[in-house]
């Protein structure tokens, strides 16, 4: 495995997915943020669970990279639509999978059946997170697709 | 005009009291109808402007079925608002606030950034109360649709944000889906706790209510109280002043220290006329003023951000200073009207932005400049930035200053010559020189001292018309402008001088009111029909010249005379009704309440040093 073109391209593909969703929640599309979602599961400051969550979703970001590249390398062969078609898959496990499963992984996320308390008071996302905003899926595929994109468009493949 | 209709369906402007958090405010009706909130910040689109629009403007209320009395207080030096229905079956006590916490407690708890709590409590009887709960979101342009989610509260999605409407009573969303309501029974001692809150990050935080709800009211009632407990001042009227204070503190905007002039728009200067001007903006006029009235009370920390925030919106404009700017410095604050929204009791146009931040205002300069000489309290407050900041600034005054502008009033119709604007442009040469002599800021002073003295003999030559005995509006006029009450103030002319005592009488005469003041005379063209109120903080400054210039008595009467226009919770607007005692205009407006700070410190100043005299005199 190309170690410096995952990790390079893996970081730059998180920084484009990023920027596409926080500039998503800028012009309404979505409310999610997710450093905040994320960092929020490691403290209460809003600051810096903005900041922790950045983080996380960089970290996140280079171990999926990972899998994007170890899937290239049994392939033989990187390309931008295949790095796409696999975050057109990562995008939906996303939404259908993970979300609905972050309430009972997120400390301080309330559930639709448990109604807000004083320590889990974060609106769940509910399925494909359209709690958030009813084009929150698109945003989400779309950022994902991006982020396959480029991981497959860039990543030279090694042996 | 308005009709008997219109005019029905609107609560009178007084009725109005004033919760916030330092970043938006709510208008709570007497009838416990919350009839105007924009949320993110003061400047966002509405989402309850009843005020401007019964019927389309959204709302949202809490009050008893049938009939009812009402009394109003705010819980002691706080800006909880705590308003007790009295009907014929029992009492229910309601308490309004926007909570508020330290830096510290933020971080050790999720907490809603922005949020409205409303805690019903029963006090005798049982009552019927009715809830009405009606979002319209982008000043009623966007259609709301609101969304059960069970224990999770009443969505609303705004465009950028959401809505969420938690509460302990069960409530029903109506058949069109806008609207939710229930009428609920409280018996004494019963207690209910609403929290609207929003929030344009998902996942928005969904505050808990009951026991921790009624937590967030005493950790905020603390927080106001911690933070009231800093007023220095302990001369008279202290309760007025302190109100004041509370009040001009829900005006500055915490995120940049800004202070807006009033946090709504287009509540008129006449009911059922154009002059509805949007105010939830912060006017450098206000600088001097207002700086003033923060250290004067021991506020030094809310009066330092304000500075700083006056020079970081400043240097975006620089050399030139607009009159207005937003609450983050921003210099394009385009004009737009409202044309769904009918206007207060009919008062048409509602007006979003100002138009008026291009004018050219000359008095600006000055106020700037005085603003900055006042919190300067070493050399090491000026960086190089800011000595050239200063030093363009003087500069722009010694070219402009014989050009004719829009004034203080800033009205539409041409530009003019105004004394105020001449004399102000003195001041802030005069502070540009004072400055270079105590700090040794390096600046053009022999070009300033130069300028500074033409503009005195330019106004005392034209600004002062020996015939009627009174400084005038503009050079070579005849009318008048009370405006010109500031002189002393700024250390212009000594208040005793028989110029400025001759303008306090004709002043007096001419635009006073038992006590209050018109700004200028009525056939004055400002480019709209005449018919204002009087201005609220033209008649504290008659007082504060009164005052300054000896006539302690008589100032302090009409001091007392003047409280006596607040609201119930003490409370001014921009202008009064002298026939009805009526307020018109936006409200609640910094610059009255600024006026009533400063007017009491210079009575208070004046009391301590005639007691000094006379204990020297008894000595």
């Amino acid at each position: 495995m190309n170690i410096r073109g995952t990790a390079l391209w893996g970081f730059v593909a998180t920084m484009v997915l990023t920027g596409l969703l926080s500039a998503s929640q800028q012009v309404g599309l979505t409310r999610m943020n997710i450093p905040f979602m994320l960092g929020t599961m490691t403290t209460p400051d809003r600051d810096r669970a903005k900041l922790f969550g950045f983080l996380l979703h960089a970290m996140n970001g280079w171990i999926f990279a990972v899998v994007y590249a170890a899937a290239f390398q049994s392939w033989r062969r990187a390309t931008w639509w295949l790095g796409a078609a696999i975050g057109l898959v990562h995008g939906l496990f996303v939404l259908a999978v993970a979300m609905p499963l972050l309430p009972s992984m997120h400390p301080r996320m309330a559930s639709e059946e448990h109604g807000p308390t004083p320590t889990r008071q974060l609106e769940p996302p509910g399925f494909l997170a359209l709690n958030y905003g009813r084009r929150t899926p698109v945003s989400v595929l779309a950022a994902h697709l991006v982020y396959g994109g480029i991981i497959g468009a860039f990543y030279r493949l090694r042996g | 005009m308005p009709t008997v209709d219109n005019a029905s369906r609107y609560s009178p402007i007084l009725d109005y009291a004033v919760i916030g958090d330092c970043r938006s405010v709510a208008l709570i009706s007497r009838e416990g109808s919350l009839d105007w909130l924009c949320w993110p910040e003061f400047d966002s689109p509405s989402v309850f402007a009843a005020v401007l629009d019964a019927n389309r403007g959204g709302r949202f209320s809490i009050r008893p079925e049938g009939p009812f009395r009402a009394e109003r207080r705010y819980l002691p030096d706080t800006n909880t608002l705590e308003t007790v229905f009295h009907a014929p079956e029992g009492s229910v006590a309601l308490r309004d606030l926007m909570p508020v916490t330290s830096e510290d407690r933020k971080r050790e708890q999720l907490i809603a950034e922005h949020e409205i709590l409303r805690v019903i409590e029963g006090v005798t009887g049982e009552v019927e109360l009715r809830i009405h709960y009606e979002p319209r979101p982008d000043y009623a342009r966007r259609a709301a649709k609101l969304e059960n989610r069970g224990q999770l509260g009443v969505w609303c999605q705004t465009g950028h944000g959401v809505l969420v409407l938690r509460c302990d009573v069960p409530l029903g969303i109506d058949a069109d889906m806008r609207s939710a309501s229930v009428t609920i029974r409280i018996c004494a001692g019963e207690r209910k706790t609403m929290s609207l809150s929003y929030s344009d990050d998902g996942p928005a935080v969904t505050p808990a209510i009951g026991a921790a709800a009624r937590q967030r009211l005493e950790e905020s009632d603390a927080w106001w109280r911690a933070w009231t407990a800093r007023c220095t001042y302990e001369g008279p009227y202290r309760e007025s002043v302190v109100r004041s204070l509370l009040a001009l503190k829900l005006m500055c905007f915490a995120p940049s220290g800004a202070i807006v002039a009033a946090p709504t728009t287009s509540l008129p200067e006449l009911i059922g006329g154009v002059r509805n001007w949007d105010y939830r903006y912060c006017w450098l006029r206000d600088a001097s003023f207002t700086l003033r009235a923060l250290t004067g009370l021991g506020y030094e920390e809310e009066a330092a951000a304000y500075c700083g925030w006056l020079l970081h919106a400043t240097r975006l404009s620089w050399p030139r200073l607009q009159i207005l700017y937003g609450i983050y410095g921003e210099t394009r604050v385009t004009e737009s009207t409202l044309g769904h929204l009918e206007g207060y009791a009919g008062s048409s146009p509602v007006r979003i932005g100002n138009g008026a931040h291009s004018q050219q205002q000359l008095d600006v300069y000055g106020e700037v400049v005085d603003a900055i000489a006042r919190m300067a309290r070493s050399r090491d407050f000026f960086d190089g930035d800011t000595v050239r900041f200063l030093n363009g600034i003087g500069k722009t005054v010694c070219d402009q200053w014989r050009e004719p502008d829009s004034g203080i009033w800033e009205p539409r119709s041409s530009p003019m010559h105004y004394t105020h604007s001449k004399v102000l442009c003195w001041v802030a040469l005069d502070r540009l020189i004072d400055l270079h002599e105590t700090y040794g800021l390096d600046l053009d002073v022999d070009r300033f001292r130069t300028e500074r003295d033409a503009i005195r003999v330019e106004v005392e030559r034209r600004g002062y018309n020996a015939r009627i005995g009174s400084y005038t509006q503009t050079l070579d006029g005849s009318t008048l402008d009370a405006s010109l009450l500031t002189l002393p103030w700024y250390g212009y002319i000594d208040a005793a001088h028989p110029r400025i005592m001759s303008t306090l009488k004709r002043v007096g005469e001419r635009l006073g009111r038992g006590g209050l003041m018109y700004r200028y005379d009525d056939d004055t063209d400002d480019g709209f029909d005449p018919g204002e109120g009087a201005f609220g903080v033209c008649g504290f400054w008659a007082v504060d010249c009164r005052a300054r210039g000896g006539q302690l008595a008589v100032a302090t009467e009409d001091f007392e005379r003047l409280l006596g226009y607040a609201n119930d919770v003490g409370l001014f607007a921009e202008e009064i009704d002298p026939e009805t005692g009526a307020a018109l205009g936006n409200f609640p407006q910094a610059f009255t309440h600024v006026g009533v700070i400063n007017a009491a410190l210079t009575l208070a100043a004046g009391s301590s040093e005639t007691a000094a005299v006379g204990k020297e005199v008894r000595g």
